[in-house]
C-alpha cells in the first residue's frame, strides 16, 4: 500500500470556520485526510468535532459556514446531505438512523430503492442487501426487522447502508459508544477491512485504546481549533497521553468565582449502586458506583458521552432511569429508599436535568408556573394554590436570579437558554432539597451566564446544601468542585481533591477500560 | 377553605356560564385567545339574531339554548381536563345511555326514588371512569384504544340494559332538564324576579371578588391592571350578564333549572382547574409529561383521576339528558363524545396537550348550540347543519394555529 496513492489527499477541509447566534463553532479548521487511511477526530464534548463532520457532511449546506472543502482535488459545495452522498461522503451518526421496523433491506435501500418504474424490485433488493451484509460480516436474513437485531448489528447494518450508496469517505460518530466490548471489536475490524479495500473513514471517537489500535492520523479538535495532526504509526508511536495532553491543553482562566467552601457532615452516601439499561437489562449503565457528598461540599462527576453520569444522577432521583438497580443510599447517616421521584423530593434530593427541554421545563407554560412546579404543596392549603404567594415566590427568584424577562406571567419557551436555566435551577432551590444534582448545569449557555450559574452554585453550597455537579467540561469542574469523581463505562475509576485535579489526571481516568480499573 | 374561594376570580354562582370568559382575564398569558373565542360568540350571536330577524335571542329560544345543550357543557368540562392531560375519551356518548338506561330502570322497575337514582348514575359514572382510567393511567394502553373500546362496550351494555325504550319517568326526575326555578317572588314588569334576583346577585359576587382580588394584589405589591381596564371589564361582565338575565326573566319559566346545575359546575371546575394544585399538574403533565414526573407529579394517579371525573360527569351528562327525553333509549348520547371534543378545541384547546380551559370549551359547547339553534330556526337542512358546524370546527382549529405561528410560539 505504500505507494503514491496513499500520499494524496482524499479530502481536505481549509480554514473552515462556523459560527452559530453568539458562539464561535469552528474557528479556521483545517483538516487533511489521506486516500485510504483511518483518520481519528480527537476532542473534549463541545469541541466541534461534529459540527465539523456536519460541515462536511452539507448538514449545514454550502454558505453557511467559510472556508472550502476540497474532496478527490475538486472543491465541492454541498447544499445538502444528498449531495455529499452523491459524492460519496457518508455519515453514521451516532443516534442511528433506521426505521425499526422495516426490514434490514428496506433500510439498506430506504431512499435509494432498488426498483423500476417506482415499482420496487425485491428480489434484487434482499439479493444485493444479502450481498452487502456478507461484506460486514452480519448473519442476519435481509428480511429481518430492525427491532429484532441489536445494537452492534444495527450499526453494521449502517455501515452496509454506506456501502451502498458506494462510499468513498465513510465518516463515523462515536460508533462504538453503544456496544459491547465484543461488538465494538467486529466493528473496529470491519473498519480496517474497508481501509484495506480502499475506503477512507473519519472517525470520531472518546475511546483512546480504539484510536490507537486503528488510527493512521490523529486530529485533536479543541474549542473549536485545530490543535496538531498525530501521525500515529510513525517511528514514534502516539500515546493516549499525548492525546490526552492535546486535548485539554488549556489553562484555567478567571472563568470562576472565588469560593472556600465550608465543608460539614456527610449528607448523602451511594453505595455500591449498579443500574442496568431499560431495555437491554443485560447491559450495566452504572456499574458498583460508590460515592458520597458531604454538607456546603460541590462535588464534580467527570465522565466523557455515555460514561453513565445522567443514568446515575436519574436512578439515584427517585429510579426515574434504568432497571434491575441494586445499591444503597444513605442520606444524613440513615439509609433511605427512594421509589419515586416524589420520594427522592420529600428525603430532600434534587435533580435538575441536562435536558432542559425535554424534561425540565413545561415551555407553553408560564416562568411562574414552572417555579413551582416540584413545590407546589409548600404553595397550598387543602389542595388550593395561593396565587398571590405563588407570584411572589416566582418574583423573588426573578431578582435573585437575574432571570431576564419583562414578566414572570411569560411562557418559559420564549426565554433564551441561560435564562431556562435559570428557571430550572430556581425551580429545584425552592423545593429547598439538602443534596442537589445539577446535570450539565452550563450546558448552551453562553459564558456571562455561566458565571452567574457558578456563583448561585456557590451560594447553594454556602447555604450548607451538598451539590453534585455533572460537567462534561474539565476546566468548569476543576474551577467549581471541591472534590471530582471521574466515571468511566458506569464505573468510578478516580476520585480526585480540587488541589490535586488536573485535566490529564482527570482524563486518564474517564478513559480508563474495564480491564485496568484499579478498584 | 372561604377565604381562598373569596379570592377566586369571580365566577358568579349559578348563571351563565359566558361569564366565565372574563373570570380569567386577569390571568396569567394565552388571554389572547379566550377574548377572541368569547368575541366570536358574540359576533355569531349576532349574525344570527341578524338572519333569524331577531328571533335567535327571544327569551324561550335562549332557555332552550342552554337546556338543549346542557349535556354537552358538562362533557366538555370533563373532556377539556382529559384533552388538557393530552389524552381523549371517545367513550362519553356510549357512556351517556348506558348510565342514562340504568337511572331509568332503577326508578321504573326498581321503584328507586329519582335523588337515589342519580346518586347511583354518577357513582356508576365513576366506577366507569375509574375503569378506563386504570388501564389508562396503569396498564399504559393510550386512551384512543381504551375508550374507543368504552364506546363499543357501553354502547353493547346500553343496549342490554335498555332494550326498548324506559319511559314513564317520575315528574320531579323530568324537571331536572324540563324545569325551571320556581317563580315564588313573583313578577315585576312580566321579569321573573327569581332571575333577576339571581342576576344581581351574580354581578355583585363577580364586582365583590374582582375588587378584593385587587386588594389582595394590591396588599402583597404586585402588579395590578390599569383602572381603566378594570372598569371596562366589570361594566362589560355587568353588561353581558344583565342582558343575559332580562332575557331570560322574560322567558316562560325563568331560569332553567340546568343551568343553575351548569354554572355551579363551570364555577367549582374553574376553580379546580385554575386555581388548586391538582389542576396545576394536569396542566403540567400535558405540557411536558417528563418533566412533570421529574418534578415529583405522580402522572399515573392524575390520568387515573381524570377519567374517574370523566366519568362522573358522563353520569351527570347521562341525567340530564334522560331527563330531558323523558325516557332512556339505548341509542341516546349518539355522537356526544363529538360534539364536547369538538368544543374544547374550538375553545381554544390544544391537540398536544397542555393547553384549554374550562371557560374556553364552555364558550365552544355554546357557539356550536348557537350554530344549532340558529340553523334549525332559519330551517337549515340537518344534514347542511352538519356540514357546517365541522367546517366551523375546522376554521376554528386552522385560525389557532395561524395565529399562534404569527405569534411564533409553535
Amino acid at each position: 500500500m505504500e505507494d503514491t496513492r496513499t500520499n494524496e489527499h482524499i479530502l481536505e477541509m481549509r480554514d473552515i470556520t462556523k459560527r452559530f447566534p453568539g458562539v464561535l463553532a469552528l474557528s479556521d479548521v483545517n483538516l487533511q485526510v489521506r486516500r485510504g487511511e483511518i483518520h481519528a477526530i480527537c476532542g473534549e464534548n463541545g469541541a466541534g468535532k461534529s459540527t465539523l463532520m456536519k460541515v462536511l457532511s452539507g448538514v449545514y449546506p454550502h454558505g453557511t459556514y467559510e472556508g472550502d472543502i476540497v474532496f478527490e482535488g475538486e472543491t465541492v459545495e454541498f447544499k445538502g446531505i444528498r449531495d455529499s452522498e452523491a459524492r460519496g461522503i457518508v455519515i453514521i451518526h451516532q443516534e442511528l438512523a433506521l426505521s425499526p421496523f422495516l426490514s434490514i433491506a428496506e433500510n439498506i435501500y430506504l431512499g435509494n430503492e432498488r426498483s423500476a418504474r417506482g415499482v420496487i424490485d425485491w428480489n434484487a433488493t434482499n439479493a444485493e442487501a444479502a450481498k452487502l451484509l456478507a461484506r460486514v460480516g452480519l448473519d442476519e436474513r435481509p428480511d429481518t426487522k430492525i427491532v429484532d437485531i441489536g445494537v452492534g448489528k444495527q450499526q453494521l447494518v449502517e455501515i452496509a447502508k454506506a456501502l451502498s450508496k458506494e462510499v468513498k469517505l465513510l465518516i463515523l460518530d462515536e460508533p462504538t459508544a453503544a456496544l459491547n466490548d465484543d461488538d465494538s471489536a467486529h466493528l473496529l475490524g470491519l473498519i480496517s477491512g474497508l481501509r484495506d479495500h480502499g475506503i477512507t473513514s473519519i472517525i470520531i471517537s472518546h475511546k483512546l485504546n480504539e484510536i490507537e489500535a486503528i488510527a493512521d492520523t490523529t486530529t485533536i479538535i479543541r474549542d473549536g481549533k485545530t490543535i496538531e495532526t498525530l501521525p500515529m504509526k510513525g517511528a514514534e508511536p502516539v500515546s493516549e497521553e499525548r492525546i490526552i495532553r492535546g486535548m485539554v491543553g488549556r489553562p484555567l482562566d478567571s472563568r470562576f468565582p472565588e469560593h472556600t467552601s465550608q465543608i460539614g457532615d456527610e449528607v448523602l452516601r451511594v453505595e455500591d449502586w449498579t443500574v442496568h439499561h431499560p431495555i437491554d437489562q443485560s447491559r450495566k449503565v452504572v456499574d458498583g458506583a460508590s460515592f458520597h457528598v458531604r454538607r456546603g461540599e460541590i462535588v464534580g462527576i467527570a465522565g466523557l458521552m455515555g460514561a453513565g453520569r445522567t443514568e446515575l444522577a436519574m436512578s439515584l432521583f427517585g429510579r426515574s432511569y434504568g432497571s434491575k438497580i441494586s445499591g444503597r443510599v444513605f442520606k444524613d447517616g440513615k439509609e433511605i429508599h427512594a421509589g419515586s421521584v416524589h420520594a427522592a423530593i420529600e428525603h430532600g434530593i434534587a435533580y435538575a436535568t441536562e435536558d432542559r427541554k425535554r424534561f425540565g421545563l413545561n415551555l407553553i407554560d408560564t416562568i411562574q408556573h414552572n417555579i413551582s412546579g416540584s413545590a407546589l404543596g409548600k404553595l397550598a392549603r387543602f389542595g388550593v394554590v395561593d396565587r398571590n404567594a405563588e407570584l411572589k415566590v416566582a418574583e423573588r427568584y426573578r431578582k435573585e436570579m437575574n432571570i431576564k424577562t419583562p414578566t414572570v406571567a411569560a411562557l418559559v419557551g420564549k426565554l433564551s437558554g441561560g435564562n431556562q436555566q435559570k428557571v430550572v435551577l430556581s425551580k429545584w432551590i425552592y423545593a429547598d432539597p439538602d443534596v442537589l444534582i445539577l446535570d450539565e448545569p452550563t450546558r448552551g449557555i453562553d459564558v456571562g451566564a455561566k458565571y452567574e450559574i457558578y456563583t448561585i452554585i456557590n451560594r447553594l453550597a454556602d447555604e450548607g446544601k451538598g451539590v453534585v455537579v455533572i460537567s462534561s467540561e474539565l476546566p468548569e469542574l476543576i474551577g467549581v468542585c471541591d472534590r471530582i469523581y471521574a466515571l468511566s463505562q458506569g464505573r468510578i475509576t478516580g476520585e480526585v481533591a480540587r488541589q490535586d485535579a488536573t485535566q490529564e489526571r482527570l482524563m486518564q481516568y474517564m478513559t480508563m477500560e474495564k480491564d485496568v480499573t484499579p478498584r | 377553605m372561604s377565604t381562598d374561594t373569596n379570592l377566586a376570580p369571580a365566577m358568579p354562582s349559578g348563571e351563565k356560564p359566558r361569564l366565565s370568559i372574563g373570570e380569567r382575564m386577569s390571568g396569567l398569558g394565552g388571554n389572547a385567545r379566550q377574548y377572541g373565542i368569547f368575541a366570536a360568540l358574540i359576533v355569531i350571536v349576532l349574525l344570527f339574531q341578524v338572519l333569524t330577524d331577531g328571533k335567535l335571542l327571544l327569551a324561550n329560544n335562549v332557555a332552550a339554548l342552554f337546556q338543549q345543550n346542557a349535556y354537552v357543557m358538562i362533557l366538555a368540562i370533563g373532556m377539556v381536563m382529559v384533552i388538557v392531560a393530552g389524552h381523549i375519551d371517545l367513550s362519553v356518548g356510549s357512556v351517556v345511555a348506558f348510565i342514562g338506561g340504568v337511572v331509568a330502570v332503577s326508578m321504573r322497575d326498581w321503584g328507586l326514588p329519582w335523588l337515589v337514582a342519580v346518586l347511583l348514575g354518577l357513582a356508576i359514572g365513576c366506577v366507569v371512569g375509574a375503569w378506563q382510567g386504570f388501564w389508562v393511567a396503569y396498564v399504559g394502553i393510550p386512551a384512543f384504544i381504551v375508550t374507543l373500546a368504552g364506546m363499543l362496550v357501553f354502547r353493547g351494555l346500553a343496549l342490554v340494559v335498555v332494550g326498548e325504550t324506559i319511559a314513564g319517568l317520575p315528574s320531579t326526575f323530568i324537571k331536572i332538564s324540563k324545569g325551571s326555578l320556581p317563580n315564588f317572588l313573583g313578577f315585576a314588569n312580566n321579569m321573573d324576579v327569581v332571575t333577576i334576583a339571581i342576576g344581581v346577585l351574580a354581578v355583585a359576587a363577580f364586582v365583590f371578588s374582582q375588587l378584593r382580588a385587587r386588594a389582595q394584589l394590591r396588599k402583597h405589591e404586585l402588579h395590578v391592571e390599569s383602572l381603566g381596564a378594570f372598569v371596562a371589564k366589570i361594566v362589560g361582565v355587568a353588561l353581558l350578564v344583565g342582558i343575559l338575565t332580562v332575557i331570560l326573566s322574560l322567558s316562560a319559566g325563568g331560569t332553567p333549572i340546568v343551568l343553575v346545575i351548569v354554572g355551579a359546575l363551570v364555577v367549582a371546575y374553574s376553580f379546580l382547574m385554575g386555581r388548586t394544585v391538582f389542576g396545576r399538574h394536569i396542566y403540567a403533565i400535558g405540557g411536558n409529561r417528563l418533566a412533570a414526573g421529574l418534578s415529583g407529579v405522580n402522572t399515573k394517579r392524575v390520568d387515573f383521576w381524570i377519567f374517574v371525573n370523566m366519568g362522573l360527569l358522563a353520569g351527570a351528562a347521562a341525567i340530564v339528558t334522560t331527563s330531558r327525553a323523558g325516557a332512556a333509549i339505548a341509542a341516546a348520547g349518539q355522537n356526544y363524545e363529538l360534539d364536547a371534543i369538538a368544543a374544547c378545541f374550538i375553545g381554544g384547546a390544544a391537540v398536544t396537550g397542555g393547553i384549554g380551559r374550562v371557560a374556553g370549551a364552555i364558550v365552544g359547547a355554546l357557539i356550536m348550540g348557537v350554530l344549532n339553534m340558529g340553523l334549525s330556526i332559519m330551517s337549515v337542512d340537518p344534514s347542511w347543519q352538519m356540514a357546517i358546524k365541522g367546517l366551523v370546527l375546522l376554521l376554528a382549529v386552522a385560525f389557532d394555529l395561524i395565529n399562534k405561528r404569527r405569534a411564533g410560539t409553535s
